[in-house]
């Protein structure tokens, strides 16, 4: 069947918010203003980690224009439960400190006044006593024993079944390296990255007389947004009117139901609708980020380029709460072996807490920087053996049927005929032995087979 | 702190707004005029996504005071055109997908108007350098260039 009769599918199609977005129609959240509308601005630690003795807010509730301050007794739950509905758990995180901070910029209470600039001028007036501790802020620090445990379970990792990292083996590790022609190891950091959207967080909550909540969300994730909010708030969920869709750029960094649950509160507080939108500043450096990772590749390669052993150590910085990363440091784990069949595989992948701004979602979190990790560490393969960069990916490349590290067949496999359509489009002529490699032939990587 | 009346032609009529001293041009045409295409996204200058036109030359609203747009002509993106009457750079925007978010379009098109209203026939380079100021995070630079270099050949075919 031609693709045209599939009839949509091979088509351009206009997209249906065009026109809105070129001709500046489009409502994004901080377009949204209500009569009587509140302003909230955040109170936020000024220090990497400590304890919290006392949050004075006398000096800022008797400020003129303020209507109220919410601190951690104004919230009915008070944690971040993001995960918890897929089983990352304990909680860890308290939508405001209360006890303790655990990164420059924690949220700790909430100012809602007349107008943004008093609701800021009065946050400079809460008084905060905390008692700084020393923070743990190096990822190889973290994870040693002199380290202070920063998390209330007794170290600074997710606990995997009872692990302090997650546990990939396959195959004979141990034994493979030893018989392997070459040892070539490798290891590859990346710094944490901001998702910077040009529309930084907002959300405005407008009480309705019936009860309900009308939320306006740059959310990416509106029903997960609503489901945790509700959890947060203790209602049920149809108490809260979900509007959102209509994001200025996201990329991951706008699914932490960060703003929603404080602003709900500071709207049933005050009966009033409520606008919290971030600075430019907060969305920088208090807002989550991608993770800084540092991964340790140790391979066992023949001479004809074949890995046969492949160990990966991988920490990735989680900042001070979980978030999204225990999930994240899973699909790492999995990925860090990279799309090639190798028979002997240890992975061990740490989710490791610090006390930076949290890192989260963004577009392929854990993958991308396994992907980074491992084509950095074929080249260096590549480089040492005196063999070509192309032929080293396509004989190791997996091939249909054979098993992979995290026990899943491959099915479909694409990797041969992808990169020899990719030297094709490039004009490069591959030699006539890759040419002719394909996905259901297993005679290239040296009948490595499941 | 008491409020001062601005006068300007804002997109193309007279209008008189109460602001304080220190408020920003792009607070006033938001919140006050609530003309909302004029978009915040950093308050500091840095991202180009609140450029408005006064007197035709593009501007950051957000490093302006109200104030100094006494007597001034302001234009905004909702002046340059609608959804019902698009100027040729909304279309192309439109056509060539050169908004995705669309946070930053607004922005990117008041300072590509301003420069074809200079320099009908600007080169790749110059429309590069025009929009140097205004940060995109998802659409992607080449598909904006593409729009206004395609608004561009159009003139010249016309």
């Amino acid at each position: 069947m031609g693709v045209k009769q599939l009839g949509i599918v091979g088509q351009s199609v206009k997209r249906r918010d065009g026109i809105g977005h070129v001709t500046g129609q489009t409502q994004y959240v901080d377009d949204v203003f209500y009569t009587n509308m509140l302003w909230l601005k955040m109170v936020r630690s000024p220090i990497s980690r400590g304890i919290i003795h006392g949050i004075d807010t006398s000096k800022a509730e008797a400020f003129p224009g303020v209507v109220a301050v919410i601190t951690a007794q104004d919230v009915p739950n008070n944690w971040y439960t993001i995960l918890c509905l897929i089983g990352v758990e304990p909680n860890d995180e308290p939508v405001l400190a209360h006890e303790e901070v655990m990164y420059i910029g924690e949220p700790i209470c909430a100012i809602v006044a007349e107008t943004e600039a008093i609701a800021a001028e009065a946050a400079a007036l809460v008084k905060l006593d905390i008692e700084e501790l020393p923070p743990v802020l190096d990822l190889e620090f973290a994870i040693s024993p002199d380290a202070p445990a920063i998390k209330k379970w007794g170290n600074n990792t997710f606990m995997y079944d009872g692990y302090t990292h997650r546990k990939l083996r396959f195959g004979d590790f141990e034994t493979a390296i030893q018989q392997a022609d070459h040892i070539i190891e490798g290891t590859y950091s990346l710094s944490p990255i901001e998702h910077a959207p040009i529309e930084t967080h907002c959300c405005v909550v407008k009480p309705e007389p019936d009860g309900r909540l009308t939320v306006h969300s740059n959310t990416q994730a509106l029903y997960f947004t609503m489901d945790n909010t509700a959890i947060i708030l203790q209602v049920p969920s149809q108490r809260l009117h979900m509007i959102g869709g209509t994001v200025g750029g996201g990329f991951g960094g706008k699914v932490d139901v960060i703003t929603e649950p404080i602003t709900c509160i500071a709207a049933m507080k005050t009966g009033r609708p409520v606008k919290w939108r971030w600075t430019r500043e907060e969305e920088m450096r208090k807002s989550s980020t991608r993770a800084g990772v540092r991964m340790q590749y140790t391979d066992g390669v023949m001479n004809d380029g074949r890995i046969i052993a492949r160990k990966v150590r991988s920490l990735e910085d989680s900042g001070a709460y979980h978030r999204h990363s225990p999930y994240g440091v899973q699909k790492h784990m999995a990925n860090l072996p990279g799309p090639y069949t190798i028979p002997n595989v240890w992975v061990d992948a740490y989710c490791v807490y610090t006390n930076r701004q949290p890192s989260s979602a963004m577009r392929g979190f854990g993958v991308t920087e396994a992907t980074f990790a491992v084509e950095c560490q074929m080249e260096r393969i590549a480089r040492t053996l005196g063999i070509d960069s192309w032929e080293i990916r396509l004989i190791n490349a997996y091939r249909n049927g054979q098993m992979r590290p995290v026990r899943k067949v491959v099915e479909d496999a694409t990797l041969i005929e992808t990169i020899q359509a990719a030297a094709e489009l490039i004009g490069y002529d591959l030699p006539a032995h890759l040419k002719a490699m394909n996905s259901d032939d297993y005679a290239g990587n040296g009948g490595h087979h499941g | 702190m008491e409020s001062i009346t601005v006068t300007f032609k804002l997109n193309g009529k007279t209008t008189a707004v109460a602001v304080e001293p220190l408020a920003s041009l792009r607070t006033v045409l938001r919140e006050h005029l609530h003309l909302h295409a004029t978009k915040a996204g950093c308050g500091q200058g840095g991202c180009g996504s609140c450029t408005v036109l006064v007197n035709s030359e593009p501007v950051l609203s957000c490093l302006m005071l109200a104030a100094l747009a006494d007597g001034q002509e302001v234009t905004t993106l909702e002046g340059i055109g609608t959804p019902q009457h698009m100027h040729p750079l909304q279309a192309a925007f439109f056509d060539k997908f050169a908004a995705q978010c669309g946070y930053c379009s607004p922005g990117m098109i008041v300072a590509a108007k301003a420069l074809l209203d200079k320099n009908p026939h600007p080169t790749r380079a110059e429309i590069a350098e025009a929009l140097a100021g205004n940060l995109c995070r998802c659409t992607g630079y080449v598909a904006i260039l593409d729009a206004i270099e395609d608004v561009v050949t159009q003139m010249q075919e016309a």
